[in-house]
């Protein structure tokens, strides 16, 4: 189901004509489009169409060769990654990256860091403004912890969990940062259905509670065209389609770069 | 009574943060402490308290030093005994140069300057990490040593080399006697200890351990790699130059640079390994390991005194002690605080299996 396009406000970040190369390799060329205000937008690809790069580019990984990305109005052409953080920009990774010697509450509350305000000397004292902090943000947390249902984990080392919760857990970390736009890289990569569904069911639940702008890369078409507002192509690095689902569905070059084309 | 964690529920979020949420290991560690500050004072020997004990909490804060760093925050250094010798320097000159300054001012500023000496030596760990990082460390160490072999001026124009510790005394109280000795070691110690405990469960013990499981995860949430890992280099050193400080005044005396070489760092690297990379207990169980067990096997060697011929003794002892390192790594490789954990874990579901 579509979100009903009523809250979708304006443009929250534009992406104009990215380039992207390693070396001879371009991985991204001239791409250009743009992310609003709490929508869901899916960016969809073959193996290899740049669609992460892109990810990377956004949140300031990757540097680009050429254009700009302007961000809630300002313009930016260099950036770190823990500038987009403090900025609102969060992401999850496509291969899971949690801290796996930490437990999950652990993990999530390193969502929390850039909130956290007291000094390393109070800290190391854990009392006071450290020890109330600690407690504010230990609350916040446990909010996100039941809400993506992971209660019974929360002590648990992440390394000795199953996949699919490392995923969920590593949403909820992104989530901690409360942040206005939020990257998912293939959040549903191999999941089984149920898993699937309730990722979906958690992606739109933020997406509707919250108001976070997601922009997600997925390959599963079926939940692609259910939960995205509009879908953006890539192929090779150039974009080939962007709008609604149904439109891009329909649009002679996608079919053919999924299918490919006789020659 | 037994180790069970059944039926103690938290109702607040304070108590389930608390620094030990079971009742049992506060009861344990309130035992340990009054044992460490009454008990021993009255009950030990001079020579336990000199040769054992003091050496015991030196070593365990330097290995407490380097397990923020390489425990915690991941970042593999051989630099430990460089940065006790800046400890231990800093804290002679100190004392030496501006007289009516309190030891315990004298250790802090001590630390400190070895906490800016480390920093400086953890510049490259933004580049470089894992045993190319060890390497960059390496040179700390040999710098250091180099440093306060050859500038006179370190050792207070000491003929010999060596610096020698004035005599102990604070608040006009002579401290010179082992029991304030071991006394004044055993507080420093333990407030360190609190300290570090308290880094490692907030805000900054995750950001090292976010560097040191994924450093790329850590940046996009927001982390700056290098102010971090600055940071765990500063705590470090800062622990192992107070160790060192305490070395000179509180356990030799006397000391010559030699003392803080490259073995010195390997030693606490093993304890720290030995012990539990990233844990505050494993800290001290890897330094009660290499400091007691050669005393232990010395003392067990004396049984077999007519038996066999001193120098046999001596290797034999050494083999040991090595075939028991190696055992240990293989029964648990993540060290003794991880066999203390698993023990803990199966104490909470005895007599059950699962």
């Amino acid at each position: 189901m579509t979100q009903p396009p009523r809250k979708i406000g304006g443009t929250l970040l534009k992406v104009d004509g990215i380039s992207l190369a390693f070396g001879g390799v371009k991985a991204l060329s001239d791409i250009s489009f743009e992310i609003r205000e709490h929508e869901i937008l899916a960016i969809i690809g073959p193996n290899g169409a740049g669609k992460s790069s892109m990810l990377n580019v956004i949140n300031g990984f990757y540097h680009p060769q050429q254009g700009a990305i302007t961000y809630k109005g300002a313009t930016r052409s260099q950036m770190r990654p823990h500038e987009a953080a403090a900025q609102g920009i969060a992401r999850t990774f496509q291969n899971i990256a949690l801290f796996r010697g930490m437990s999950t509450l652990d993990n999530i509350m390193t969502g929390r860091l850039l909130k956290m305000k007291t000094n390393f000397f109070m800290q190391a004292l854990y009392w006071g403004p450290a020890l109330k902090e600690e407690i504010a943000h230990r609350e916040v947390v446990e909010r996100i912890i039941d809400f993506l249902e992971i209660q019974s984990i929360r002590k648990t080392p992440v390394g000795r969990l199953p996949y699919g919760l490392q995923k969920r857990v590593e949403l909820g970390r992104a989530l901690a940062a409360e942040p206005e736009l939020l990257l998912l890289d293939e959040p549903m990569a191999g999941m089984n259905v149920e898993e699937k569904e309730d990722m979906c069911r958690f992606i739109l639940d933020v997406n509707d509670e919250f108001g976070t702008t997601i922009a997600l890369i997925e390959h599963d078409m079926g939940v692609v065209m259910d939960i995205s507002d509009r879908v953006v192509v890539l192929d090779y690095g150039r974009k080939i389609a962007d709008g609604r689902p149904d439109q891009v569905r329909a649009n002679q070059d996608v079919i053919d770069a999924y299918l490919g084309v006789g020659h | 009574m037994l180790y069970r964690e059944a039926g103690q529920f938290k109702t607040s979020y304070p108590a389930d943060q608390a620094i030990f949420p079971i009742p049992q290991d506060r009861w344990s560690l309130a035992i340990v402490l009054v044992a460490a500050f009454a008990v021993v004072p009255m009950v030990a020997n001079n020579y336990w308290l000199v040769s054992i004990l003091i050496p015991f909490l030196v070593f365990s804060l330097a290995a407490l030093g380097l397990n923020i760093l390489t425990g915690y925050a991941g970042q593999v250094s051989l630099g430990t005994g460089g940065f006790m010798a800046v400890g231990a320097f800093a804290a002679y000159n100190l004392a030496v140069r501006l007289p009516q300054l309190n030891y315990i001012v004298d250790f802090a500023l001590a630390g400190l300057i070895a906490a800016a000496v480390g920093v400086l030596f953890g510049l490259p760990s933004l580049r470089i990490k894992g045993f190319y990082l060890a390497v960059a460390t390496l040179a700390a160490q040999f710098f250091i040593e180099w440093l306060f072999t050859r500038v006179p001026w370190f050792t207070n124009y000491s003929s010999s080399g060596v610096i020698t510790a004035p005599k102990m005394q604070m608040f006009g109280f002579d401290l010179s006697d082992p029991v304030s000795r071991y006394l004044i070691t055993l507080c420093i110690v333990t407030v360190l200890t609190l300290a570090a405990k308290n880094m490692v469960r907030s805000a900054v013990g995750r950001s090292w351990m976010a560097i040191r499981d994924m450093d790329i995860a850590a940046e996009i949430i927001g982390i700056r790699p290098l102010h971090t890992k600055l940071l765990a280099f500063a705590v470090s050193s800062f622990y192992c130059g107070v160790a060192g400080a305490l070395w000179v005044f509180f356990y030799i005396g006397a000391v010559e640079p030699q003392a803080f070489d490259i073995n010195r760092s390997f030693q606490v690297l093993f304890m720290v390994i030995i012990g539990g990379l990233g844990s505050v207990l494993g800290s001290f169980l890897g330094a009660g390991f290499i400091v007691f067990l050669p005393i232990a096997l010395n003392n067990a060697a004396a049984l077999f005194g007519g038996a066999l011929q001193a120098d046999t003794l001596s290797h034999l002892e050494l083999i040991i002690f090595g075939g028991l390192i190696i055992f240990f790594l293989i029964v648990e490789p993540l060290g003794l605080a991880r066999l203390w954990q698993i023990g803990k874990e199966k104490l909470r579901l005895w007599p059950f299996p699962h």
